[in-house]
């Protein structure tokens, strides 16, 4: 039978990337061109903003680490053929359980135990907010994208309910919790350096980055290399294989989208432990929604995804230090950038392949006959 | 073209074909010639590069070098659009027809003589009926597809590729879903094109359909073609030994046949019952029991209960009645088998559709080969999985049901066909089961590789395994059983010790000549 098209795998995981970023870059070069602004110009402005300044670095590994949470929330979903658009409702109950947690025990245990019941608390949270529509989806058959969707809303009006009606300090007039206790405080990097006699501009940036490089790695793990992994991605790519094998789907949508939904639920430990110290009510932003773009830019891949969101961690901070170096270049732009690249390196991922294909094969022809 | 010309030009030249996929030479140097008014048969075992060689010819592919003539004229085909203004039509073996619509719509489709539907389908249907008076083809246009039989559907595809004007008509596996009587009209319906001058290339791997039909045929093996000539000059064996390169051994093994002694009964299934849900059953009060040291083998057009009746005696689908015994164990529906305590109770299950059930098709073959033992002790401790033992457990079934590529890291989908059948068996029958239930154990499977899974087979139950055979292939059935089950409308309707089994009175109980159980 036929071959299908597929690429040799250095072509198709890094070179065709890489093509597609610069095509992205190039695109949103004309549009800059447009609005009669110099690429180079802003180009290089962006790099130096998101890498140029041990401040800015920090920001753009501060974003970074919200997007990987919810980067892999996406991804350990997809994986067992579940697409979850429900991360920005999962964080926000990460929020909740993160600040719950130490609203609770803040004042009166010390860090290394509030720091884990966080943690945990978070995870449960954002794991319970997935595991609903996910029981939906595998019992009823309700579709998990529909139902993660709605139950995006119903967070947002919880926590709102919440910080309103429960969690405000009488007399305050913003929407917002009190401040965590001292125990509650997640140590910034700019801390963590500073003892050990490095000097560290002080940033949103927290251990929750570090937290972040375990997740990566924990997923990694578990999708390759136990038991369970094997299952849900048996399931993910084919259910009715999975079911032959004597692998209940169910019990592995379950797991799947409950791990899922506790990742997204860590973005509560970087946002609101990590930087503001209190439950408030805008702290996840879109970071639920992003988290698509960066699994399917990281094609699914826990060290894809690391990548993809420090792409996108710099975009958001050189965006941030682009509107502010040039006046009429307002935020809307930088969003325009980070639609196109979605659009090139996610969308369109497979569009350049065939002539990549045809390119290399001159070139080995050339190799073999020049 | 002019009267004093001789020879009437081939109807297709190619010459010289070469084309290259990545690192696989599919077509090398290949001529064909085909003769105007002539069945001609192409023959090969799976990637052989049949299926390319005609996809050039029909605009799928561009070929790297080489020519192609059409009646005697230089042709290039850059689509397949270019291929059917040569008068070049091609019946798919998976039909490409809407099956809502009705058969004459299918036809209007895309060809349409008129803007206004109404007025084009009056002149397509007048057209039309004229062609099947000529051509014997006849299609109920009114009814939806999806109300037509397979035999009907395939003819309305080789009308559909009439009417749109072809002369040089490419069926590829057209008897792979036809039952034998249904195969011998097609058979007839053909003869009766060439009679009107329609050149036929017919793709096959089934030698006998070559034989009976074909005025000449090309044999291809490895990309390249390994023999031409006139099917009057040469015989089965010999086509079998040229697309193989080496003698084969099919059909049965006489030795033993009709030797079947019943053995002790290792399955028994009773009153099995299974109704879907729109309300057709599916499965009609089905028994049967399975001995030790006898090959069952259920024949029947497919979609009559053969797969619900896998799904049902290993644990996939569970009946709304009936009973089932295994390994001293009573299942009924309320406590149904499952698949995981069916391999515990020695029951392996070899299922129809590889690609959706018996592999993951991108998992990694070490991974495929495990589905159905993740969990087994032998393959970690606790949550973890011992990867280094799946790597040599692969290899070694790949050593000893020879597949190839022996790579246990190559992904499964990347494997032919037969070598897909062979990992899903290896990892089915290593642990020698008792009981061995394998769906169409060589559907898309070349004949070297056929050989072989019968020969595994035929091992097991000489081993004192008991294995039932579900094949739409009626030579396979023959070839193996040792008892023979037809299935019809969800029930057993006939029931002979192969002895009593020949293609005809098999293909009658098929076809649904009603209830008859021989001796």
């Amino acid at each position: 039978m036929s071959q299908p098209l597929e690429l040799p795998r250095w072509l198709d995981l890094f070179v065709l990337p890489a093509f597609n970023l610069v095509l992205a870059l190039l695109v949103a070069g004309l549009v800059v061109l447009l609005v009669g602004q110099s690429p180079t110009q802003v180009l290089a402005l962006l790099i130096k903003g998101a890498f140029g300044s041990r401040l800015g670095f920090s920001y753009t590994l501060y974003y970074a680490t919200t997007f990987v949470f919810t980067g892999l929330a996406v991804a350990m979903a997809f994986h067992a053929g579940m697409f979850n658009i429900g991360g920005e409702g999962q964080a926000m109950l990460g929020g909740i359980g993160t600040a719950l947690a130490a609203l609770a025990l803040g004042d009166r245990f010390p860090a290394w135990v509030v720091l884990p019941a966080m943690v945990a608390a978070a995870a449960a949270a954002g794991a319970a907010w997935a595991a609903v529509p996910a029981a939906l989806q595998a019992w009823r058959g309700s579709h998990v994208v529909i139902t993660t969707i709605m139950f995006n809303f119903i967070a947002s009006a919880l926590l709102a309910w919440l910080l309103v009606n429960v969690l405000k300090e009488p007399g305050n007039m913003t929407v917002e919790s009190r401040s965590f206790g001292p125990g509650a405080k997640l140590p910034g990097v700019h801390e963590l350096l500073g003892a050990l006699g490095i000097e560290w501009p002080r940033s949103p940036l927290n251990v929750s980055v570090l937290l972040a490089v375990a997740a990566a790695a924990g997923v990694w793990l578990l999708l390759w290399k136990t038991r369970a992994g094997y299952a849900i991605r048996a399931v993910g790519h084919a259910p009715e294989a999975a079911r032959y094998g004597g692998i209940r789907p169910r019990a592995q949508i379950m797991l799947a989208m409950s791990l899922s939904g506790a990742l997204a639920g860590l973005v509560g430990i970087n946002e609101v432990a990590g930087v503001h110290g209190r439950l408030l009510l805008d702290y996840v932003v879109g970071a639920g929604f992003a988290g698509i773009a960066v699994s399917l830019i990281g094609r699914s891949h826990p060290f894809g995804i690391v990548l993809a969101s420090l792409l996108f961690g710099a975009l958001y901070q050189g965006g941030a230090e682009l509107a502010f170096e040039i006046s009429g270049f307002s935020r809307d732009m930088v969003y325009t950038l980070q639609g196109l690249i979605v659009l090139f390196s996610g969308a369109m991922a497979q569009v350049a392949a065939p002539l990549l294909l045809r390119l290399w094969r001159s070139m080995q022809a050339l190799a073999v006959h020049g | 073209m002019s009267a004093g010309s001789a020879a009437v030009p081939a109807a297709v030249a190619m010459k010289r074909i070469n084309k290259r996929f990545a690192s696989v030479q599919a077509n090398r140097d290949v001529d064909l010639t085909v003769a105007a008014g002539t069945i001609h048969g192409i023959v090969g075992e799976n990637g052989a590069g049949k299926s390319t060689l005609m996809s050039i010819l029909y605009g799928f592919y561009q070929a790297d070098s080489g020519s192609i003539e059409v009646d005697g004229r230089a042709a290039h085909i850059h689509g397949s659009r270019d291929a059917i203004a040569l008068g070049i039509g091609m019946v798919h073996q998976h039909f490409m027809l809407v099956e809502t619509f009705s058969a004459l719509d299918n036809i209007v489709l895309g060809a349409e003589p008129d803007w206004r539907l109404p007025r084009a389908r009056a002149q397509v249907r007048g057209e039309l009926d004229t062609l099947m008076r000529d051509t014997g083809l006849q299609v109920r246009l009114d009814l939806p597809v999806e109300d037509l039989p397979v035999g009907e559907r395939q003819r309305l595809e080789i009308l559909k590729t009439l009417y749109r004007g072809a002369r040089i008509l490419i069926l590829d596996e057209p008897t792979a879903v036809l039952t034998p009587q249904e195969t011998e009209a097609l058979f007839g319906t053909l003869r009766q094109l060439r009679a009107r001058g329609t050149t036929v290339l017919l793709i096959t791997h089934k030698l006998k359909e070559i034989i009976a039909l074909t005025d000449a045929v090309t044999v291809m093996r490895g990309g390249a073609v390994v023999l031409d000539c006139k099917t009057a000059q040469t015989s089965l064996d010999a086509l079998a030994e040229a697309m193989v390169g080496r003698r084969v051994q099919l059909g049965r093994d006489d030795a033993r046949a009709g030797a079947a002694t019943a053995g002790a009964v290792l399955l028994d299934a009773r009153g099995l019952r299974w109704t879907d849900h729109f309300g057709v059953p599916r499965l009609a009060d089905v028994s049967l029991q399975l001995h030790a040291g006898e090959i069952v083998g259920v024949a029947g057009v497919s979609g009559n209960g053969q797969s619900e009746l896998l799904d049902a005696l290993s644990g996939l689908l569970t009946p709304q009645a009936g009973e089932l015994l295994l390994a001293r164990r009573r299942f009924t529906p309320s406590v149904w088998l499952d698949p995981r305590t069916a391999r515990e109770l020695g029951l392996a299950h070899v299922p129809e559709d590889r690609h959706r059930r018996g592999l993951v098709l991108p998992f990694e073959a070490w991974e495929s080969a495990a589905l159905g033992h993740h969990d087994s002790p032998r393959y970690g401790r606790r949550g973890w999985l011992d990867q280094a033992r799946m790597l040599a457990d692969t290899a070694a079934m790949m050593q000893r049901y020879d597949v190839r590529p022996r790579n246990p890291a190559l992904r499964s989908a990347k494997f032919s066909g037969g070598n897909q059948q062979k990992l899903v068996l290896a990892r089915e029958a290593l642990p020698e089961p008792n009981v061995l239930l394998v769906g169409q154990p060589t559907r898309g499977v070349d004949i070297g590789a056929i050989e072989f899974i019968h020969g595994r087979l035929r091992a097991m139950r000489d081993a004192g395994g008991a294995v039932l055979v579900v094949s739409s292939e009626l030579d396979e059935i023959l070839a193996l059983a040792d008892r023979v089950l037809v299935m019809g409308g969800g029930r057993i309707v006939g029931e002979m010790a192969i002895d009593a089994c020949s293609e005809a009175n098999l293909g009658r109980l098929m076809g649904g000549a009603g209830h008859e159980v021989a001796a």
